[in-house]
């Protein structure tokens, strides 16, 4: 039913585009899991912008998750998608990737599944630069299990499993990915849509391991227990605590509780991808090597 | 469909089970694996990363099992036939992603060169103990295959079954060789490529629209696409549909399980492999697997000139295990005798399936060195009392 | 927003140029699960929950002063639910 309004609008009956970002979704799957006031959604969002703005040959684009609310992203993304174990999207997208270096891969996990389990196949994708994009949406919890602390858990929040409030120091994942070697590394909240959709299309361009972290509510545990109020009243604050600080050094930008959030790009710079460096290596040593393995043609 | 010679390394070799096991991968089309060191099978992934660069394939040493297990799967997706190696202790991180490849019907080859166990136990030194992990070791329901080559040469060609029966039944294939089996440097004959029969990765002729991943065939398994192929597939390790999308309920569950159960189990006569010997007269039967069945061999010998007729039932697949094997031989024989290098495993098996028509004599062993040929023979004598 | 300092009289408002360019939304009532984003972040301020709700038990949004909508789309840019969007029209035009 439609709530378009017809006061001053021009008679004639307006005939209703389509929206534009259904052709990225398995519409059949509608609506999603996700709470009301979850961010995971409006990352989905600027996913499908950025998608549609590289003008990607989406037949050619991979999509991989792991465990957890945001780990049903691939189930609800029209691309071939893999929904994998808890902690495990980077190393399957990493032979996903090298199996068919065509292929642009994607991994969309949350902060526990990528920095706590995961956190060893995150330290060492970024070191070797396989190229592909990362997409972390951290809010702060273990959402789907009901909300425990993460390792980006601020203390003192209240999670399920730190009752009487976190009292571990989080990571400060910019720095983290910066340390390790990530040749992109950049954060926005789903508040900042269009910037968060920059940022996934720039870091779906760059050669090599890019990582976008987004900052997003989890209304129903994390914002609940730590009486944050709704999904709105996270991006309420984050629009006000958010200070853009492109280039600022990632050592500075942690997060602490309900404090100041930097957001921008922090890292974008060069260096040789997995796939380049081992060529390089094979060529110079390896006796009758082919480049790009499995007889794929090389992508510009 | 022939091999692709640019993987077979034909002539005759003098070569150890690790790095026939290689061969094998590479001339059954394997061009990407994945792996982390550990004693007795890192052999087979130092050879593999010089010989895949050479025919177009790839390896990576990632940085742990759990990633290896799993970064063979994504590789799988994109195309490529794929293996993995390793021992004990990391069998056992494995074990999700062993799981997560049979819930995703993924095409893939584990490789498990056993030492003794449990934990870090003994890695120099051979055991059998990880035969009943290699069938139950994930947790949920699902069928397996698991080949058990007792020789270098048998590493060659159970390697190459083993590749081929994981595209058939799309499902994870592991072999399960053994410390001994994996060090003992013997003859092994690499034919011509094209004597080299090669299972295809069976991609499907469907178009995208019409094509259900997860939609058995008449054998009860689906056929396969690959990722950049336009087909937009979902694969999850969540029970799902034929269309592959998480169907978290009962009707599902029992839909897809059981077919993952029975995939395996009904075309189980297909699957398994056997050799035997002597059966027609047999008072007692040796079934045996692995390093021990060399062994045996020589027990045989020398119960036979003790005056028992003993028959020998050697099991090339031990998952699925042949069943109709040894219902055809219960009660028609006094006993079988089972030595292995664990205190009982396959022949917990036996002793299921004689269902007390004949006795199963575990000729048990803890494991670090090969059973004395006398101590079965014994055990054999004993049996056919 | 006017800055009244000084006995300076306030200029004129300048004359309004005719809209040329309107917009319109559309809810996909039943898949919203009024988390308000769009309320919150629609620059002109043109949406508003409703009275009733959907099967769902949700309010949902709408268009509470239509002539202000401009087509933008941020609210959907920002609908975790894909359930509304905008789009501008032309006057006089009947398609987008």
């Amino acid at each position: 039913m439609s709530e378009a309004a017809t006061a001053t609008v021009p008679a004639a009956a307006p005939v209703r585009p389509a929206n534009k970002v259904e052709p990225f979704l398995r519409m059949d799957r509608m609506p999603t899991v996700w709470c009301p006031g979850c961010g995971i959604g409006t990352v989905v969002n600027g996913l499908a912008q950025a998608l549609e703005r590289c003008k990607l040959d989406l037949d050619k684009v991979a999509i991989v998750s792991g465990i957890g609310c945001t780990g049903r992203v691939a189930g609800y993304v029209r691309l071939d998608s893999f929904h994998t174990t808890h902690g495990r999207p980077i190393p399957f997208a990493t032979g996903l990737k090298l199996a068919n270096p065509e292929l642009k891969v994607i991994v969309v996990s949350g902060d526990g599944d990528l920095t706590a389990i995961g956190g060893n196949h995150f330290i060492h994708a970024a070191r070797r630069n396989i190229d592909m994009t990362v997409i972390c949406v951290n809010n702060h919890t273990y959402g789907m299990t009901g909300g425990q602390v993460t390792p980006t858990t601020p203390p003192p929040a209240i999670a399920s499993t730190t009752p009487y409030g976190a009292y571990e120091d989080p990571f400060n994942l910019q720095f983290l990915a910066d340390a390790c070697g990530a040749v992109y590394c950049a954060r926005w909240t789903v508040a900042h849509v269009r910037q968060l959709a920059k940022a996934i299309e720039e870091a779906l361009q760059k050669r090599g391991f890019s990582f976008v972290e987004a900052i997003s509510p989890c209304p129903t545990l994390y914002a609940r227990r730590n009486r944050l109020g709704e999904g709105v009243d996270a991006l309420k604050y984050y629009e006000e605590k958010s200070v853009v600080k492109h280039g600022a050094p990632t050592r500075e930008v942690g997060i602490g509780f309900q404090s100041e959030i930097a957001v921008g790009k922090f890292v974008d710079r060069e260096r040789a991808t997995l796939i380049e460096a081992m060529n390089e290596r094979y060529s110079k040593a390896a006796r009758g090597y082919v480049p790009y393995p499995t007889g794929h043609k090389p992508r510009k | 469909m022939k091999a692709d010679p640019r993987g077979v390394l034909t002539g005759t070799h003098f070569m150890d089970g690790d790095h026939s096991c290689c061969e094998g991968a590479l001339a059954a089309g394997c061009r990407f694996a994945a792996g982390y060191p550990i004693t007795p099978s890192t052999e087979v992934v130092e050879r593999i990363s010089g010989r895949l660069p050479e025919m177009g394939g790839m390896f990576l040493q990632m940085e742990d099992e759990l990633a290896s297990s799993i970064a063979i799967q994504g590789a799988a997706w994109a195309g490529a036939k794929t293996l993995t190696v390793t021992s004990g202790p990391g069998f056992s991180l494995m074990m999700e992603h062993i799981g997560l490849a049979a819930m995703t019907e993924t095409p893939c080859v584990y490789v498990d060169v056993q030492r003794g166990g449990p934990s870090t136990g003994l890695p120099t030194m051979p055991a059998q103990q990880d035969m009943m992990q290699a069938k139950w070791g994930s947790h949920g329901d699902y069928g397996i295959i698991a080949v058990c080559p007792n020789s270098p040469q048998e590493c060659f060609d159970l390697t190459i079954l083993a590749f081929n029966l994981a595209e058939q039944y799309r499902v994870p294939a592991l072999v399960m060789m053994d410390e001994v089996v994996g060090h003992m440097i013997e003859r092994v004959v690499i034919p011509e490529a094209d004597r080299i029969e090669v299972v295809p990765r069976r991609y499907t002729q469907k178009k995208p629209g019409e094509y259900l991943p997860f939609r058995p065939g008449h054998d009860l398994v689906p056929d396969i696409v690959k990722a950049g192929d336009g087909y937009r597939l979902h694969v999850t390790g969540l029970t799902h549909d034929e269309r592959g999308y998480p169907a978290m309920n009962v009707p599902a569950q029992e839909k897809l399980v059981r077919r993952l159960v029975d995939k395996i189990r009904l075309n189980a006569e297909k699957i398994c492999r056997t050799e035997e010997s002597g059966l027609d007269d047999a008072e007692v039967v040796v079934v045996s697997y692995g390093i021990t069945s060399r062994i045996a061999q020589r027990s045989i010998e020398l119960a036979r000139a003790r005056g028992v007729k003993v028959g020998s039932l050697r099991l090339l697949v031990a998952w699925p295990f042949p069943e109709h094997r040894i219902k055809a031989l219960a009660g028609r024989v006094k006993a079988f005798v089972v030595p292995e290098l664990n205190f009982g495993q396959m022949a917990l098996e036996v002793e299921r399936v004689a269902a007390g028509r004949s006795r199963t004599v575990c000729v048990g062993h803890a494991g670090g060195s090969v059973h004395d040929p006398k101590t079965i023979a014994d055990a054999i004598v004993e049996a056919a009392r | 927003m006017a800055n009244d300092t000084a006995q300076v009289p306030a200029p004129a408002p300048a004359a309004k140029k005719p809209r040329k360019v309107f917009g319109l939304i559309y809810v996909e009532r039943d898949r919203c699960k009024g988390c308000t984003f769009c309320v919150e972040f629609c620059p002109p301020k043109c949406l508003g929950m409703s009275e009733d709700f959907n099967a769902k038990g949700y309010h949902v949004p709408m268009l509470t002063a239509p002539d202000d909508c401009t087509g933008c789309n941020l609210c959907g840019l920002y609908c975790p639910d894909f359930a509304i969007y905008g789009w501008m029209r032309k006057a006089g035009k009947e398609t987008p």
